[in-house]
């Protein structure tokens, strides 16, 4: 699973998040230490308030830890307090998001919102362009680049967000329910394509789903329960069967 | 690639209506301030009439711009001896009300003597006065044209001459008479006791000889100054050169309508502050979950900075560009002149841009506090 590279990608060691001190303290994630490594597609998985989106936005750096130590591609981002002042930057150059709600901004095209991710990290625009058109005919919807998010069926706005996600090479890619609007097919060539990233780019994918139709396509499966990480399986049948 | 841009195109016909609406506020704005030039343009109009540079006038008062002035009629005479003095004119002012083609015109009178100053600056159609009794020259804002007759004060006077944008202080516009014939109005019209009192002093042809100024202009080389202190010595009269005339009626007669219109444009640009505020900060609310995604998507805070001032200024400018041709479009259908300036308008621009920043703050700090997490909600 490390492949050349001895380093994981993602590195958590005794990660805690809390809500609230006292009585009203909520623990929405308990010291997890957890390891993703390059290539590897892994899934979060753990019934409602067990602390999945949690430990994904921990991980994208969007919500500050209470405790621990993380480490992004061998940075440490956080370790009592942020240690990089321009988390936005890094969440540019190193993470890709995969929205449940797609999240496209509906005053963009769809190539513009592929496009958008490689113009704010500098590239030229008809580099970025190109990038986006790109992923959209692989993604198979290169037709509908001149269309208004809000012309998409669920499906194809679901492949332009994977496409935003990609379109800056990111080495981690976190998914919060990516194949929930999709039939069985359609998940299974967004779970391929997420493989394929994965391996090519040397990336590692972590996924939130509850989606049975994929269960079988992850490398490691997490559950999760009240906060902590309950169960690992590097089978993903020894956790869904 | 320009988001706030982007934006408005997605939203073009929402953003050009408010645009709109902003803009005949902005609208209402510029033509205060248009007003106000118009009303200082017409009073300084009718000073400037006579192209003159001494002023005398009754002792103990600012001249017939600013309250009654009475002087003898003869006094022309005495300054045209003053050195210095190369032309001279006696005038009158009053303002009346006549009834033409079943309307009432309220009219200002200025009685000269053709042939010296005091006159019509320039004749727009017909000629000046050439009889010296019962014509007139009409500004054509009066309706009047060449050759019609209106009674005035029991006389029936013929136009013969018209001018253009001719108005007192008040609006009114101007009409020339002679000015025996001034003279006689201001008699005819006088309340009743001021006329038995008049009739019993020196009476020429029904009227007293008294005017409310006299013009004058010196050599070149001679000094202004000079001549006013010579005049000053009469001890029933007073005299002012050209500029101090201009400052009575710029600081003291129009300043209460300055201060007016001054107020008011305070309170419309604060009211548009506010309007540009509420709407920038409504457009950031619709954007909550946008501005999220871009946050979680890395965008840096300038480039979410950007899209909410470029809006507002883009907002503002529109509005600004709107209420500008409305108004230069629509001036001329005032009651009122509207002189538009081009610095008055490039200074409003100003405004609306500083306005637009300022206003934005609002936007531009609910964007910052917007937390990227808000993008991951359902």
């Amino acid at each position: 699973m490390t492949g050349d590279n001895p380093r994981p990608l993602v590195e958590c060691r005794g990660l805690a998040k809390h809500y609230g001190e006292g009585e009203t303290r909520v623990d929405a994630l308990r010291t997890v230490d957890l390891d993703l490594w390059p290539g590897e597609v892994v899934g979060l998985l753990g019934p409602s308030g067990s602390g999945k989106t949690t430990l994904l936005n921990l991980i994208g750096c969007i919500v500050e830890p209470s405790a621990g130590t993380l480490r992004l591609d061998g940075e440490t981002v956080w370790e009592g307090k942020w240690l990089r002042p321009d988390l936005r930057r890094l969440r540019l150059e190193k993470v890709g998001f995969i929205f449940q709600f797609h999240n496209l901004l509906p005053f963009l095209d769809v190539s513009e919102n592929v496009a958008l991710v490689l113009d704010m990290a500098g590239a030229a625009t008809t580099d970025a362009f190109a990038r986006a058109h790109e992923l959209l005919d692989y993604l198979e919807v290169g037709h509908r680049k001149a269309a208004k998010p809000s012309s998409l069926s669920g499906g194809e706005a679901q492949r332009v967000a994977i496409a935003r996600a990609l379109a800056n090479r990111p080495r981690i890619i976190l998914a919060d329910e990516p194949t929930a609007a999709l039939d069985g097919e359609r998940a299974g060539i967004v779970m391929d394509l997420l493989r394929k990233v994965a391996v090519e780019q040397s990336a590692t994918v972590v996924v939130v789903t509850h989606d049975e139709k994929i269960l079988g396509r992850f490398d490691r499966l997490f559950h999760l329960r009240d906060g902590r990480i309950e169960d690992m399986a590097s089978r993903p049948g020894d956790l869904t069967g | 690639m320009n988001l706030a841009l982007r934006d408005i195109r997605h939203h073009l016909g929402r953003f050009l209506l408010t645009a709109v609406g902003l803009g005949l506020l902005l609208g209402v704005v510029l033509s205060m301030i248009g007003i106000y030039r118009g009303l200082v343009a017409d009073a300084l109009g009718l000073v400037r009439a006579p192209a003159a540079e001494v002023w005398v006038v009754e002792t103990g008062t600012r001249g017939p711009f600013a309250e009654g002035s009475r002087i003898p009629g003869d006094t022309r005479e005495s300054i045209a001896r003053l050195a210095g003095v190369t032309e001279t004119g006696s005038m009158t002012f009053q303002s009346l009300e006549a009834t033409h083609r079943d309307r009432k015109l309220r009219l200002q009178v200025v009685g000269y003597e053709p042939g010296r100053l005091g006159g019509p600056p320039a004749i727009a159609e017909g000629r000046g006065l050439a009889r010296s009794r019962f014509e007139i020259v009409a500004d054509v804002k009066t309706g009047l044209v060449v050759g019609e007759r209106i009674p005035l004060g029991g006389d029936v006077f013929t136009v013969v001459g018209t001018t253009r944008g001719a108005v007192s202080s008040g609006g009114d516009p101007v009409v020339w008479m002679a000015l025996r014939d001034s003279q006689v109005l201001q008699f005819r019209l006088s309340p009743a006791p001021a006329r038995r009192e008049a009739a019993r002093g020196p009476v020429a042809a029904g009227a007293p000889d008294t005017i409310n100024a006299v013009v004058a202009r010196v050599a070149p080389g001679a000094s202004v100054e000079a001549v006013v202190e010579a005049a000053k010595r009469w001890k029933h009269l007073a005299a002012m050169t050209q500029d101090d005339q201009e400052t009575i009626l710029t600081r003291s007669v129009v300043e209460k309508a300055r201060q007016q219109i001054g107020l008011f444009t305070t309170v419309l640009l604060t009211v548009s502050t506010v309007i540009i505020a509420l709407i920038i900060y409504t457009m950031t609310m619709d954007k909550i979950r946008e501005i999220a995604t871009l946050k979680l998507i890395g965008a840096p805070d300038g480039r979410i900075v950007g899209l909410i001032v470029q809006q507002a200024l883009a907002l503002g400018l529109i509005g600004f560009s709107v209420g500008a041709s409305l108004i230069a479009s629509a001036k001329d259908f005032f009651p009122r002149r509207v002189v538009m300036l081009p610095e008055d308008a490039a200074s409003l621009g100003l405004v609306v841009i500083v306005v637009c920043l300022v206003a934005s703050g609002l936007g531009v700090r609910l964007a910052l506090r917007v937390d990227p997490a808000t993008a991951l909600g359902g």
